[in-house]
């Protein structure tokens, strides 16, 4: 397929989380990138990006599903994902294969191209929102890989600020670590507990009624938190709310009318 | 050494994160200094630049090590002063020892070092008949306790003021108070008599200057300077990758610590020791030794875990990481805690033993972005994860699951069929509120917190009948 100049061609990188537990920030994904101006493609055969296998200290896996991520997301302009952790994972690949000389050169090429979505949409291919509007306060936690490994920090609250009618009330403490971390949080549950608690206690004192985030598996920690204390706070990753997706349920409310959601 | 605990650490864990004083005390500590860094940092423009620099006089260091150490030596020697090689923690003991048994020592008092912890200089002493008294009013607080620090530069953070005031009331004999600075004033008072009664003084050494064959100790209190004062023979204890080539390259590093760890721009005391006392000097000791520890330090040289040597013991690493922030230092069971303790525990008593430290943490980064050497942390955690996994100390449920799973993932279809039953179980299960509140092999989760069912089937499943349905 050729490719456009005008039109780059961009892969989406789903992530195993997306993909299980909210096709929505899928298809809020592709809605962006198309208006921003890009041909999305879903490579069907993309699982995980290995970052388990990588952080548990498993490098022949790690490696096996790095190359077949390179594999995979070969000959496009541009890979794009909604997780810094996971395009995180991505820019990990040089490191991860660095002993194999033909490796390293397509890791290196994969991570020139790979972008988290937001930084992605305002730094490749600026997104300009047109009528967005979405009248709540919200709160944002910086996910720690995209936040200290990508540099994302700006770049949701300026696509966020286009969106009329969101007030950004920002939480203490928006940097620390929520506790997810992966495997981390059930191999120490406790720890994770005291770290996501901490969490909460910041969220609610925002005051805000809604939490956002860039990556779906700290999300999940700490709207499953937050239901267990009975906090009537909701939670959506950022891209949902860039792209309109505000009637549907918020994480771990209740099922999404898809049929309607994927209608563009 | 000292005793190890490591293995126990998610027992020690446990029970830090029930522990009332020290939940207290940990709440305190995680903001003050954090903030005191950041306040300093933001004045000083060129921080980042100086962490650099730092970055890579330590690295020109770490590669000419042998050099600098000789030229310190040379130097203390120049200066009248000796210096003694320990290979092992046994072997640092042993020479102290013998120092103090040769001057005929009965007291000695003791600067704050934490290579002094790693060889278990206290316990070596004592049973040999020669009673170190810690000076450090942290340290001496633990002392009466019989507790061990915590944090490198503040031991004993896991104590609050009210446990301060029990144990002085206990062992000092007054009337228990719990202001701050009455409690201080009581611990001066106690150990001016012991300052003056000391054999010996043992301190550490924040730096060693190879150009002037000097030792620096760095502190707040002064409770350094009259320990290497004071005593007829001082003996500064340091590990060997503290040397630094010039006075220059010293005032680089300090300008780095004191930020880092507390956020002062330079510590109260910035106190440097050249040798004996000379003969038209009044004051000072009369015998200055140094020993220079290498405890394992010299195999990591050139290795997976090289970076680790450039640690100046600021501390940030701890005072910023949130695990750390909700267990405190002692669950780490060893000398050093947090994340820089995470890296060097497995290497000075083994992976084996250390194996869950450098797997506790989320690898959020933070330590790396507060490290003034920037030492890449995480990834040194990685690599002892690494090591763990490829001498299958991992614990096999562990590796099971990350193979299988890996095995699943190289495998798209069956991938999509395992991820698809998996959606469908989780929606079955939150089906009556969109939340799962017990998730069978997953009650590490839903122990603490619900775990959200998903909103609709597999994004991969919805997009796949999205596009045939366009095509169709």
């Amino acid at each position: 397929m050729a490719s456009d100049n005008k039109q780059p061609r961009v892969a989406l990188l789903v992530t195993c989380l997306v993909d299980m537990f909210r096709p929505e920030i899928g298809f809020a994904s592709i809605k962006l990138l198309e208006m921003a101006g890009c041909q999305v493609e879903v490579p069907e055969t993309q699982t995980c990006c290995g970052q388990p296998a990588y952080n548990s200290g498993d490098r022949k896996t790690a490696k096996a599903l790095a190359k077949q991520m390179i594999e995979q997301f070969d000959g496009y302009q541009y890979v794009v994902g909604p997780s810094g952790s996971c395009i995180g994972m991505l820019h990990y690949y040089p490191e991860l294969l660095k002993d194999e000389a033909d490796w390293l050169q397509r890791a290196e090429q994969l991570k020139a191209r790979a972008y988290e979505i937001g930084d992605f949409l305002v730094n490749v291919q600026p997104l300009q929102l047109v009528d967005q509007r979405f009248d709540q306060q919200v709160t944002y936690h910086d996910s720690c890989s995209g936040l200290r490994q990508l540099g994302i920090k700006k770049q949701p609250r300026a696509l966020l600020a286009q969106v009329e009618g969101v007030e950004l009330n920002e939480m203490e403490e928006a940097e620390t670590c929520c506790g997810f971390g992966g495997t981390f949080c059930v191999k120490y549950p406790e720890i994770s507990n005291r770290m996501v608690s901490n969490k909460t206690k910041n969220i609610s004192a925002s005051e805000a009624p809604m939490l956002l985030g860039g990556d779906l598996g700290c999300l999940l920690n700490m709207s499953g938190k937050l239901s267990r204390e009975g906090k009537a706070v909701k939670a959506r990753h950022y891209i949902e709310i860039l792209a309109g997706m505000t009637d549907t349920p918020a994480i771990g409310e209740g099922e999404t009318d898809l049929a309607y959601e994927v209608r563009s | 050494m000292v005793e190890i605990h490591s293995p126990e650490f998610k027992e020690n864990a446990r029970i830090a994160l029930k522990d009332v004083n020290l939940q207290k005390a940990l709440d305190q500590f995680k903001v003050g200094l954090p903030a005191n860094r950041l306040k300093a940092v933001a004045n000083l423009p060129e921080f980042d630049a100086l962490r650099d620099q730092a970055r890579d006089l330590k690295n020109h260091i770490l590669e000419n090590l042998d050099i600098y150490l000789d030229e310190f030596e040379r130097k203390v020697n120049e200066q009248g002063g000796q210096v003694h090689w320990a290979s092992t923690a046994d072997d640092a003991c042993r020479i102290i020892h013998e120092i103090c048994e040769k001057v005929g020592a009965k007291t000695v008092t003791k600067g704050k070092s934490m290579i002094s912890e790693e060889v278990g200089l206290n316990d070596y002493l004592e049973k040999r008949g020669i009673q170190p008294i810690e000076t450090d009013l942290g340290e001496y607080i633990l002392q009466l306790r019989k507790d061990q620090p915590s944090h490198i530069i503040a031991p004993a953070i896991h104590l609050t003021v009210p446990q301060v005031a029990d144990t002085f009331h206990e062992h000092h004999k007054r009337p228990r108070t719990e202001n701050g600075e009455e409690l201080m004033t009581e611990a001066r008072e106690m150990l001016r008599k012991k300052f003056v009664a000391a054999d010996v003084g043992i301190t550490g050494a924040n730096f060693l200057v190879a150009e002037t064959g000097s030792t620096i100790i760095v502190t707040n209190e002064g409770n350094g300077d009259l320990t290497q004062l004071l005593p007829d023979t001082h003996i500064a204890i340091s590990s060997i990758e503290k040397v630094v080539p010039t006075l220059e390259d010293m005032s680089l590093f300090l300008r780095l610590l004191a930020r880092s760890a507390t956020g002062q721009e330079y510590s109260v005391y910035n106190s440097l020791s050249t040798g004996g006392r000379r003969d038209d000097e009044q004051d000072g000791p009369k015998n200055f030794h140094v020993v220079l520890v290498d405890n394992g330090r010299s195999n990591m040289l050139g290795g997976d875990f090289h970076e680790m040597l450039r640690c100046i013991r600021c501390g940030s690493c701890m005072n910023n990481c949130p695990v750390y922030g909700s267990i405190g230092g002692k669950a780490y069971g060893w000398v050093y805690p947090g994340p820089m303790g995470s890296v060097l525990t497995p290497q000075m008593v083994g992976i084996d033993k250390a194996g869950l430290l450098p797997n506790a943490s989320t690898a959020c980064g933070r330590c790396e972005e507060v490290c003034p050497v920037r030492i890449p942390l995480p990834k040194l955690m990685r690599h002892w994860r690494e090591r763990e996994f490829e001498q299958h100390l991992t614990p096999s449920s562990v590796r099971t699951g990350i193979r299988s799973w890996g095995w699943l993932a190289r495998h798209p279809w069956l991938y999509r069929q395992a991820w698809s039953l998996g959606n469908k179980m989780m929606r079955f299960m939150g089906r009556k509120n969109g939340r799962i509140a017990k998730l069978p092999l997953a009650s590490g989760w839903t122990d603490w917190r619900d775990m959200p069912a998903p909103s609709n089937k597999t994004f991969m499943q919805a997009y796949k009948e999205k596009k045939q349905g366009v095509k169709g």
